[in-house]
């Protein structure tokens, strides 16, 4: 039975890496979401989840009402099919990171202006996650609702015996590209260095003349927008999603942010990643029911020795 | 602005104990007599009255009380907690279903098999600090839902049925639908759990607790055992979960998986923050107002949930620190510590 079982992974491995690692292409740009936040303001953003299925949902309403596209529909080919996904992708990003602005703006400015306690500004992003997400099953009619297919996902070729599915390959790549813009962007960029400035030290960064609301709304923006690109890719790759889309992946993605080391941007490029395939590759062996217990054991035995996750800083003070 | 907490704080230090006496046993009354309130403005429009109050109310006070010594007294964020509640309730609807144990014999086992469970967690995971020790929690308790949801020898995710009632005393008969009887023993188990809280509160642990959440460093370094303390706190309020589970399992008689979703851990702390983090009455008013309030709103069916977010949001923009917040004395101390 377990020759069986291996060599069965061994004929499959190539697929399963490359859908393992779209998946965890989505998991790292959710991951950014919560990890941008985190490093500014020392904070689970939980409703960056609500934010994720916001986008999913924008990616949906674009190919059925912009584009025209029902469940029947020929799947587009050439430059349109391309100027079809560009538009979804910045459709998406920039709903979810107008999203991310308003939460900001209405969940946690008041509290964090005040200077509150580390964990009203949590309870306030469940309240806001619940109104986010019960917002959408109202709406919905709490039905999963599946995307018209506009990509054809044929097979750019085998490697290995695998097959390299198309929707995969601009998965990965376009992930991959939006993370070394992310990474340049908070590098080179003015807001960038704002933002890393506030995330080392909040007081002195602010006595150098930063403006703090300022850098937290870039930081909600940014963190949105990536956040808004997994939503699109999200439906891209599965063609469905539903007002619960969000609890699922944000906890996974969440857990990727602290495998890596929750506030550092490299951390949640390989949390992600790594989580990606973890849980492919346990899917597979395991049964997908057991896939979680994976995960979370698999942080456990990480944390045990890491800390701080992979990437992380030590964290001299933290409270609750 | 006038300041509730401390002035029904004031009210009972001033108060002699004759006068304490009665205050308490006031309040005893009044909780006593919910359940008789049925008829009134206080009843919930489609489910049973005297249900909710049994569950969610009473059960969301007993764990929000338990949850409020790891999180109010010790400041350690943990979003796993409805394991120790799941943990309580099969242990009673598996030794219920499968021996003659009754429900008071099994109680015990219950808390232990709690606080078995929050040794084996509490030692790798409180290693860790604040958000890590979150997610470390929260994915126990996903682990033991999903290992409960997969293991067909434990009812997989049709759950366990036909769990036996609690035995019959001073021959009143807990049958099912005998609300008031459940609700009155529940509250005798808040009081005896408000009575455990407060007396270990008021000692070496309590004060160790509360040094560990205001500077864990600063307590390692005075000389507090720090670890050992933290453990003491998770696997107590493991104890309280556990109880928790093991009246629900038989209360409800039937249990699956799905009653133990993360979904509860959160509401849980949300009742503990919403109410007042750290202080026992403020916990308690939170997990009555969080437990009653989306029954209560019921009629407006399918967006009470909505409604329930928007007053989260909404209170603890107005109220950070919970409809009853600890002393101001306490909350003075912890302005002035150093990077806050």
């Amino acid at each position: 039975m377990g020759a069986v079982v291996l060599s069965d992974f061994q004929a499959q491995f190539t697929s399963l890496t490359f859908g393992g690692l779209s998946l965890g292409f989505i998991y790292v740009l959710i991951a950014l979401g919560y990890t941008m936040v985190y490093g500014v303001l020392r904070m689970i953003n939980f409703a960056n989840s609500e934010v994720f299925m916001y986008g999913t949902f924008a990616t949906v309403v674009i190919i059925r009402d912009v584009f025209k596209f029902t469940q029947q529909s020929e799947p587009a080919t050439g430059m349109r099919l391309v100027f079809i996904l560009l538009v979804c992708l910045a459709g998406s990003m920039l709903a979810s990171g107008i999203l991310s602005i308003v939460l900001e703006l209405v969940a946690y400015r008041r509290l964090r202006n005040r200077g509150s306690n580390k964990l009203a500004p949590l309870i306030s992003a469940i309240g806001m996650s619940i109104v986010l997400a019960e917002f959408m099953r109202i709406l919905t009619d709490s039905r999963y609702v599946g995307s018209p297919r506009v990509l054809e996902k044929s097979s750019l070729g085998t490697v290995f015996g695998g097959d390299i599915r198309i929707d995969n390959t601009i998965v990965i790549g376009s992930g991959l590209f939006l993370y070394i813009v992310l990474q340049q962007f908070v590098q080179k960029t003015r807001l960038g260095k704002a933002i890393r400035a506030v995330s080392m030290n909040e007081d002195v960064a602010k006595l150098m003349g930063v403006n703090l609301n300022f850098v937290v709304s870039g930081t909600f923006l940014i963190g949105g927008l990536m956040t808004g690109a997994a939503g699109f890719f999200y439906t891209l790759k599965y063609e469905n999603t539903s007002f619960s889309i969000g609890f699922e992946l944000g906890i996974a993605a969440f857990t990727a942010a602290i495998l890596g080391g929750i506030g550092n941007i490299k951390g949640a490029f390989y949390g992600g990643i790594s989580l990606g395939l973890v849980e492919t590759y346990a899917s597979f062996f395991l049964g997908t029911q057991w896939k979680a217990v994976t995960v979370f054991s698999i942080l456990v035995v990480v944390l045990y020795f890491k800390p701080n996750g992979v990437f992380g800083e030590a964290i001299t003070q933290t409270r609750a | 602005m006038f300041n509730l907490r401390d002035w029904g704080a004031d009210l009972w230090e001033k108060s002699s104990r004759p006068v304490r006496v009665l205050i308490s046993l006031l309040a005893f009354a009044v909780a006593a007599s919910l359940p008789l309130l049925g008829g009134t403005f206080l009843n919930t429009p489609v489910a049973d009255y005297g249900s909710v109050l049994v569950f969610p109310v009473a059960i969301f006070v007993i764990m929000a009380l338990g949850l409020n010594i790891v999180i109010g007294k010790s400041g350690l964020l943990d979003l796993g907690y409805v394991a120790f509640f799941a943990i309580g309730a099969y242990t009673m609807g598996l030794l219920g279903t499968k021996t003659s144990l009754n429900t008071w014999e099994i109680l015990p086992i219950g808390i232990a098999m709690a606080m078995f469970a929050g040794l084996i967690l509490g030692v790798p995971a409180l290693r860790l600090r604040g958000d890590y020790l979150a997610i470390i929690t929260l994915g126990f308790g996903e682990i033991v839902r999903i290992t409960a949801l997969n293991l067909n020898s434990i009812g997989g995710a049709n759950g366990i049925l036909n769990i036996p009632t609690p035995p019959t005393i001073f021959g009143l008969e807990y049958t099912f639908d005998n609300h008031r009887l459940y609700y009155w023993t529940f509250l005798i188990i808040i009081l005896l759990t408000i009575w455990m809280i407060r007396r270990l509160s008021a000692r070496r642990g309590g004060r160790a607790w509360e040094s560990i959440r205001q500077d864990e460093d600063a307590a390692e370094l005075m000389g507090v055992p720090t670890f050992r303390y933290k453990i003491w706190a998770f696997v107590l309020g493991a104890s309280v979960g556990g109880a928790a589970g093991v009246l629900y399992a038989s209360k409800t008689l039937f249990i699956s998986p799905d009653n133990f979703t993360l979904q509860v851990s959160i509401l849980i702390l949300a009742c503990v923050i919403f109410g007042g983090m750290g202080n026992i009455w403020g916990v308690i008013l939170g997990a009555v107002i969080l437990g009653y309030l989306p029954d209560r709103i019921r009629f407006l069916s399918d967006a009470r949930l909505l409604v329930f977010g928007v007053v989260l949001v909404v209170m603890m923009n107005l109220r950070p620190d919970g409809v009853l917040p600890r002393k101001k004395r306490e909350k003075a101390l912890i302005k002035r510590a150093p990077n806050e």
